[in-house]
Order: C-alpha cells, then sequence, then structure tokens
C-alpha cells in the first residue's frame, strides 16, 4: 500500500481482521471484511459498524458564526436548535457544488460542520476564505474526532447494551452527549444507509477501545464490522448522493434533486442567484433512476444515448442492487429524457443495452422520525 | 485454495473439464475469491460460434466486471441458466457452477491448459 496514504487509528484494527484495504480520498480504508452483500445485508437485517474517522471536521465558533454558516450553505441554519444537525450543499457562486456537509449545532454561537474526506482541504480553505472578515473562528478538528456510524434496525438496542440510556428516544437529525465504556461521546440519530442507525463522535484515542467494545456488544444482535464497499450500496439503494458522483463543481443541488436544501426564499447564502436562476429558467438535466432491461450492470460513468445515438447524459452511480435486487442505475440526464418509462440506451463496456427511467426512490427509507 | 486433481486450468483462472470434444468450463476458486461476491453472469447463446480468447461471459461483482475467455474455438453447446438468477453460487461452490459447455472446433489452445499441480504453481506466482 502507498505510504503517503493518511491512516485511521483503526488502522492496524482492521488490517488486523483480515479486511481489504483500498485508497478512498487520500485514506487508506477498508472497502469489505467479510463480503460486501453480507455486511450490506446485516445492516438492513440487523446492524453493521463503520469507521468513518476519515471524514473532517470543521468547528465554527463567535458571535457571527451563526451567520457565517448560514451564508455558506444553501439550506436554512437559522433556525437550528442546539442539538439539532441539518443537512446541506454548499455551492460555489456559479451554483455548483463544493460539498455536501451536516452541521451539528452545538451551542448559539458553536458549529460543527462534517465534510467529506475528499473534500477536506477544499473545504477549510473555501471556508476560511468566505468568512474573513467575519467576527468567528474557524478551526480544522479533523485531527481530533474520530468517527463510527452505527446502523441498522438493532442498533438501538446494542447502544442499550453498551448501558447508553434510552437511544431509541434520540430524535431523528438530533444528538446529546453520551458514555460508552466510559469515554465521553456524542451520539446523533443519523446516518447515510437509509436505515434506523446513529453516527457516534469521540476522541480520536478512544476510537480503538470503542470499536472493540460496541462489536463485542453487538455480537449477539449479528452486528457485523462493514466497509466503503457496503456504504456505498447502501447509500445507493436509499438514493442518497456521493460527492463526486452525484454531486460536483459542476453539479447544482437542483440538478441532484436536493431542491427541499436549497432555500432560496430565505437569507442570503453563496450560489444563491446563480441557484435562482438555473430554478427559473427550468433545469437542463436532472438526476434520475435507471432500471436495466438489457444485460448487463450500469456503472459510474458509462454513457446514455437517446434512440438517435445522441449522448443525453450519464450514469453517476449504477450497481446490482443487494436489497432490491434489480440492476440499477442514478443518472444525469438531459431534461427532456427524465419521465419515467422513456427509454434510454447505456453504453455497457462498448455494447448498447437498453434501460428505462424510473423514480429514485428504489428503497423506502426506514427512518426513526 | 481449493484446486481439485482432476480438472485442468487456463492462465485467466478458468477450470476445464475435458471430456473427448466438449470442455465443461467454470472459474476457480481463487477467481471467485478475488472477485468477491458475484452479482450477474453473462451467459452466450446455445449454438454461438466463438474463436479462442474471445470472451464468452462476462462475470459482474459488486465492484468490477471480469470477462470470461474461450481456451480453444469452439461452439456453445450448452449454458447453465441457474446462473441468471443465482450468481453467487459460483462463490460457494466454484467447481460444482459450470458456466458453459463446449464442443472444441479447434484443438489448439488444449496443450495449453495447465495441470492442478502447474496452476497450483501459477496461482502462488500470481500472489507475490
Amino acid at each position: 500500500m502507498d505510504r503517503e496514504l493518511k491512516k485511521t487509528p483503526l488502522n492496524r484494527i482492521h488490517r488486523e481482521s483480515g479486511a481489504r484495504m483500498i485508497e478512498f480520498g487520500g485514506w487508506e480504508m477498508p472497502v469489505q471484511y467479510s463480503s460486501l452483500v453480507e455486511e450490506h445485508r446485516a445492516v438492513r437485517e440487523r446492524a453493521g459498524l463503520f469507521d468513518v474517522s476519515h471524514m473532517g471536521e470543521c468547528r465554527l465558533t463567535g458571535p457571527e458564526s451563526a451567520s457565517v454558516v448560514n451564508r455558506l450553505i444553501t439550506n436554512d441554519s437559522s433556525s437550528m436548535a442546539v442539538g439539532q444537525i441539518l443537512y446541506s450543499p454548499m455551492c460555489n457562486e456559479k451554483g455548483g457544488t463544493v460539498d455536501d456537509l451536516i452541521v451539528y449545532r452545538f451551542g448559539p454561537e458553536d458549529f460543527l460542520l462534517i465534510i467529506n474526506a475528499s473534500n477536506r482541504e477544499k473545504d477549510l480553505a473555501w471556508i476560511t476564505k468566505h468568512t474573513a472578515g467575519f467576527d468567528v473562528t474557524v478551526c480544522d478538528e479533523s485531527d481530533r474526532w474520530g468517527q463510527l456510524a452505527l446502523q441498522g434496525p438493532r442498533s438501538p438496542f446494542i447502544l442499550e447494551a453498551l448501558g447508553v440510556l434510552n437511544p431509541a428516544e434520540l430524535a431523528f437529525f438530533t444528538f446529546r452527549p453520551a458514555r460508552i465504556s466510559g469515554q465521553e461521546v456524542i451520539i446523533s440519530r443519523s446516518g447515510y444507509t437509509g436505515e434506523d442507525g446513529f453516527e457516534i463522535y469521540c476522541s480520536a484515542e478512544a476510537l480503538c477501545d470503542l470499536w472493540t467494545e460496541i462489536l463485542g456488544a453487538g455480537s449477539s444482535e449479528g452486528l457485523l464490522p462493514c466497509g466503503l464497499g457496503a456504504r456505498d450500496t447502501l447509500r445507493f439503494e436509499a438514493a442518497l448522493p456521493l460527492y463526486g458522483n452525484e454531486l460536483d463543481e459542476d453539479i447544482s443541488p437542483l440538478e441532484a434533486g436536493l431542491a427541499t436544501f436549497v432555500k432560496l426564499d430565505g437569507e442570503d447564502f453563496i450560489g444563491r442567484e446563480a441557484l435562482g436562476e438555473q430554478k427559473k429558467a427550468g433545469l437542463t438535466r436532472k438526476l434520475v433512476g435507471l432500471e436495466m432491461i438489457g444485460k448487463g450492470i450500469p456503472r459510474h460513468g458509462y454513457s446514455l444515448f437517446d434512440s438517435e445515438g445522441r449522448e443525453i447524459g450519464r450514469v453517476t452511480t449504477g450497481y446490482a442492487a443487494p436489497t432490491v435486487g434489480k440492476r440499477l442505475a442514478l443518472a444525469l440526464v438531459e431534461a427532456a429524457y427524465t419521465e419515467p418509462g422513456t427509454k434510454i440506451s447505456v453504453v455497457i463496456r462498448n455494447k448498447q443495452a437498453e434501460a428505462e427511467v424510473c423514480g429514485k426512490r428504489f428503497y423506502r427509507k426506514k427512518y426513526k422520525r | 485454495m481449493n484446486i481439485p486433481g482432476e480438472l485442468k486450468y487456463t492462465r485467466e483462472h478458468e477450470w476445464v473439464k475435458v471430456e473427448e470434444d466438449i470442455l465443461t468450463i467454470g472459474i476457480t476458486d481463487f477467481a471467485q475469491k478475488e472477485l468477491g461476491d458475484i452479482v450477474y453472469v453473462e451467459l452466450p447463446e446455445t449454438d454461438e460460434v466463438l474463436k479462442r480468447e474471445e470472451a464468452f461471459s462476462t462475470i459482474e461483482s459488486v465492484k468490477t466486471a471480469s470477462d470470461i475467455f474461450m481456451p480453444v474455438s469452439g461452439t456453445i453447446v450448452e449454458v447453465n441458466e441457474d446462473l441468471e438468477d443465482n450468481s453467487a453460487y459460483i462463490n460457494e461452490d466454484p467447481y460444482g457452477s459450470w458456466i458453459v459447455k463446449v464442443k472444441v472446433d479447434d484443438e489448439a489452445g488444449l496443450n495449453e491448459l495447465m495441470s492442478a499441480e502447474e496452476y497450483k504453481e501459477f496461482c502462488q506466482k500470481e500472489e507475490k
């Protein structure tokens, strides 16, 4: 493995468990421990534990932190209570997406932004640039925090077995402090799998103990350690976007179907004007679901064509979906071809195969709202 | 690593059972481990005529697709249709999950098949 890759504190434990390691966003991460499909199924049916410590954490504090956060993101954070979390895209002036992130409100003037591992440096530079001159302190806390995701229907029971008080009562998209095996942690009712679950934040030093404790407590529930492979198939079935696939600097959140998280009528934010114009003019392309009719599996980057052989879009993510049991894709396609039932050609390794536009709700999410 | 002694092997990690001019072909334990969970198998049509080294099937795992190649020029006489809905059988039982049966049209390539011993050495070199 490349020596320059960054490693989370759990790296040795992953290797010793026999995990297959890959490079992701400059990090050496486990892609699977046992089998991708087994890990995916474990999360849907029981529970899975993910090391997501490679994600970045950016802390904003100070008198103008609230208004600065609201300026950076497209969603409206002004009415966030302390203890609440919020999902939002963060856009550039053209309305393209710099990153998608989660905001944790720690205090009236205290916010933690959870940013994608692949965008750590970019986001920090962007946030620093766009907060200059405001009364706010920006701090890269990425190395301080460890992060684990415990996901699946049995996850509240596993937390209970670990001594966490009434985890099932933690409301969706809120967080609170807790203690797990004597370690101070923060748990939020959130995740990236479409299942009920929790994200657990701890100090980097506490990670190894916590990982081992949680796996131990969860073994009677059938908890499995899960890698980035299952993480991607799970979020794909739930039609959750992955930055770099469904979102990037040239794809707007409106094109990606995230209009709910873009508050054009609220306070000003970076990209608001461009997004407002895009909405007014009508989207020229949109993210849709595709179901294969012909042979093969549609994969990221594959080109899409109309019946005249004109290129009309591309696959952003595609898989033989393990739970749904179909060969599916998310695809960015010209607006004229986005009606459900529209037939499109996918080129799969130099051969044309037919696919049909369908809704993105491949898998019905099981969030506890 | 499971490598049955009575079969022959190719450098592309296929196993071949030779019975007169009919070859039964599948992929080895080494191959199915490399691929991981197999989620889709694209099969040829019966009576399809293919040349040596042409791809007769594609096996897709969650993350990748792998072409499977003809060890000889021949005609497809039977395909294992069970694999259409049960691609995971190949992971569970690689030597019990044949993919195609081929009638040999040109013997060139048959003598390049490896014995179990030769394949074992070949795999050991690949792993380094």
